[in-house]
């Protein structure tokens, strides 16, 4: 799960990392009333969940509150990046004398945890890497011993610190690790880390947490309504469906992550595109999950026709089938269906579809391989 | 001879009180697989599918000499699982719960480096010596035995290409499913390793995906291999920053693109396929030779 920037400052501030005067506003109004508070000269902050915001027009520096009201109206409900800016972020302008950058992260390759940091900032880890990569430290450190004082202190002396910078530096490495354990984050950063008069600021943070963790920390499960913008997918996880939406107009439905992907890939390979990933998980034992499922996928308006790849194995047939006539009994909207159905009484299902098709008209076409149906897929949305 | 799992391979079932490790039980012991023991705290006595349960990891593994161990428990009870099992000092110790937390993962690896077993997993769907033994959910109508080792992260992907091998007359040594995790206990490299020393293994079909970069880890060590291999790459049309069903299946920044993993293993000299069907063409090619 990944927070805003405001939602993790405010856990950063909790956990004493300075962060600038600001708060979070939805209308123009309040964002006007925030700027005149903070003395008409601020930041506003579109809180979408996408790197290079500041690039693609999510971030104005304003010298009136007035100016303020209006780069909000301007930037609330509009796209960056294709995410919706619903909130903006409105905060003091910061005196900045030098841009730092520090960084966590649960390093896969290693299996440890790596804090990173670098006296060159105001770039992204990777812009960094590739143009600086003799600027950046990192301390890989052991998940049962902890984070090591001396191991702090050696990164430290190694990069260059020293006198006051040396002493916040620490403190910071200190907190941002602490707050990764405690709430078990994949990735949590400050870049810009800004060194100002009056200390180190967080001019921005990220803060991942691993999904798997979160029944270990209920208490941000709250923050999720706002860090999810399509509905449709925000739709699927409360379902507990495991759907991304892709943008196309071949709806996809498969059993199995790689076997979901690989159903995209196919469909671009033969000239189509995908309208979304959806992987159904196991359990396609009981026919509802099935039904759930075509249900969502054709909720995007842009789905001509829907390629349901199962590889029967556990799961019978019969019980796929029976979810897809329950999905079709329901719906309005008739689409052409390409089924890739194997497995476990497969003749069966098949019938049973086909008896469907034959009654109600839906047309609904067999294939043996994925590559078949990738190809029908792409023929059916491109006729219709 | 094959690898991780053959004819003297014997299983435990961790969990196997459970509706899955009851029903993936039956499955194994169809299969021929010996199972020979279950776990589960404070059953000691009962049997399920005629195979005895023990309270602990230890008092089976004594009472059975079992040397491997498949764990069905639930993500939250996981780590202490497979704690349990390498505390017994079992080979191999398989894990097919999906959903174990980041950070227990990263605590197992600590001790994955200090004790004797190997891990395959989390997250994963076994393997299959066909055969000879099954350790783990692999349907057994896609396999037969021969000669090609397969090694993947996915479940039924890897079911359907082998599934499209076995129908073309090609048989495997071994299948390893190494899971779809970020952190996996057995890597590609570590599986290759393996079908680069096995006699019976004669080349090797790599399932890659999305996320990660152990198949740019992996087109390093095939330079070094003898055995052809041949790939196949899942995502090309992911988007980044997504996570695509499996927790290692997501693009990072510029990390873990499918055209990276591509361009190392052609780099290797590794034929990619672009789609399954070329897979079945390219083995069949370079086990000709």
């Amino acid at each position: 799960m990944r927070l805003h920037e405001y939602q993790a400052k405010q856990i950063f501030s909790k956990h004493g990392i300075k962060t600038p005067r600001g708060e979070i506003a939805e209308t123009p109004e309040e964002v006007r009333k925030i700027a005149e508070k903070l003395g008409g000269k601020v930041v506003v902050k579109a809180q979408v969940l996408v790197g290079g915001r500041g690039k693609a027009g999510g971030i104005k520096k304003v010298d009136k509150a007035e100016e303020a009201e209006k780069v909000t109206s301007q930037l609330l409900g509009s796209l960056i990046k294709g995410h919706r800016v619903d909130r903006v972020l409105v905060e003091e302008i910061l005196d900045i004398q030098k841009e730092y950058y520090l960084g966590y992260v649960v390093d896969k390759s290693k299996r440890m945890s790596t804090v990173i940091f670098s006296k060159v900032g105001g770039m992204d880890i990777e812009e960094l890497a590739s143009k600086h990569p003799g600027e950046i430290h990192k301390i890989h450190f052991d998940p049962l011993w902890g984070l090591q004082d001396y191991q702090i202190r050696k990164g430290l002396f190694k990069a260059g610190f020293s006198g006051d910078e040396f002493k916040e530096m620490f403190r910071l490495i200190r907190t941002l690790s602490d707050i990764a354990y405690k709430y078990e984050a994949e990735l949590t950063e400050i870049n810009p880390l800004v060194v100002t008069n009056n200390g180190f600021v967080a001019a921005d943070a990220r803060l991942n947490i691993d999904d798997n963790a979160i029944f270990r920390h209920p208490e941000l499960e709250t923050l999720r309504d706002a860090t999810e913008v399509d509905e449709l997918e925000r739709e699927a996880r409360l379902k507990g469906i495991n759907y991304v939406r892709i943008g196309g107009d071949i709806g996809i439905i498969a059993n199995g992550a790689g076997l979901a992907m690989t159903t995209m890939d196919l469909i671009q390979v033969m000239g189509g595109k995908p309208a979304n990933f959806l992987d159904t998980g196991g359990g396609l034992a009981d026919p509802i999950k099935m039904k759930a499922c075509l249900e969502h996928v054709l909720k995007d308006g842009n789905v001509k026709v829907v390629f349901i790849n199962i590889f029967a194995e556990i799961t019978r047939c019969e019980k796929v089938a029976e979810g897809i006539i329950l999905a079709l009994d329901e719906m309005k909207r008739k689409v052409p269906l390409v089924f890739k159905l194997v497995g476990t009484n497969e003749e069966i299902g098949r019938n049973m579809l086909n008896k469907y098709a034959k009654e109600k008209g839906t047309p609904i076409y067999f294939v043996e391989t994925i590559e078949e149906g990738a190809k029908k897929a792409v023929e059916l949305a491109d006729g219709v | 001879m094959a690898i991780l799992v053959d004819e003297n391979t014997k299983v435990i079932v961790q969990g196997i009180t459970g509706f899955q490790g009851s029903f993936q039980t039956k499955r194994m012991l169809d299969y021929g697989t010996k199972v020979v023991g279950g776990v589960s705290p404070g059953k000691v006595g009962s049997e399920v599918h005629g195979v005895p349960v023990f309270n602990t990891v230890e008092e089976a593994v004594e009472a059975t000499g079992a040397n491997t161990s498949i764990i069905y428990v639930p993500a939250r009870f996981a780590y202490d699982a497979i704690l349990e099992a390498f505390d017994a000092e079992l080979d191999l110790v398989v894990c097919v719960t999906e959903g174990i937390p980041l950070y227990d993962e990263m605590k197992v690896h600590k001790r994955l480096k200090e004790v004797k077993s190997m891990l395959l997993g989390p997250n994963c769907p076994g393997v299959i010596s066909p055969g000879k033994s099954k350790v783990g959910l692999l349907p057994d109508r896609c396999f037969k035995p021969g000669n090609l080792g397969i090694v993947s992260r996915s479940g039924t992907l890897t079911y359907q290409i082998a599934e499209n091998l076995t129908k073309a007359g090609i048989g495997q040594s071994t299948v390893v499913g190494i899971g779809g995790d970020p952190m996996p206990g057995l890597t590609f490299v570590d599986v290759l390793k393996m079908f680069e020393d096995d006699d019976e293994t004669k080349a090797v079909v790599l399932v890659g995906e999305i996320g990660g970069s152990a198949e740019e880890e992996a087109a390093k060590f095939i330079k070094k291999m003898s055995k052809p291999v041949v790939a196949f790459i899942a995502g090309r049309t992911a988007p980044p920053g997504k996570r695509m069903g499996h927790a290692g299946a997501i693009i990072e920044g510029s990390t873990g693109t499918a055209e990276s993993k591509i361009e190392a293993l052609r780099d290797a000299g590794v034929v990619v396929a672009e789609k399954l069907f070329d897979i079945v063409n390219e083995i069949r090619r370079v086990m000709e030779k």
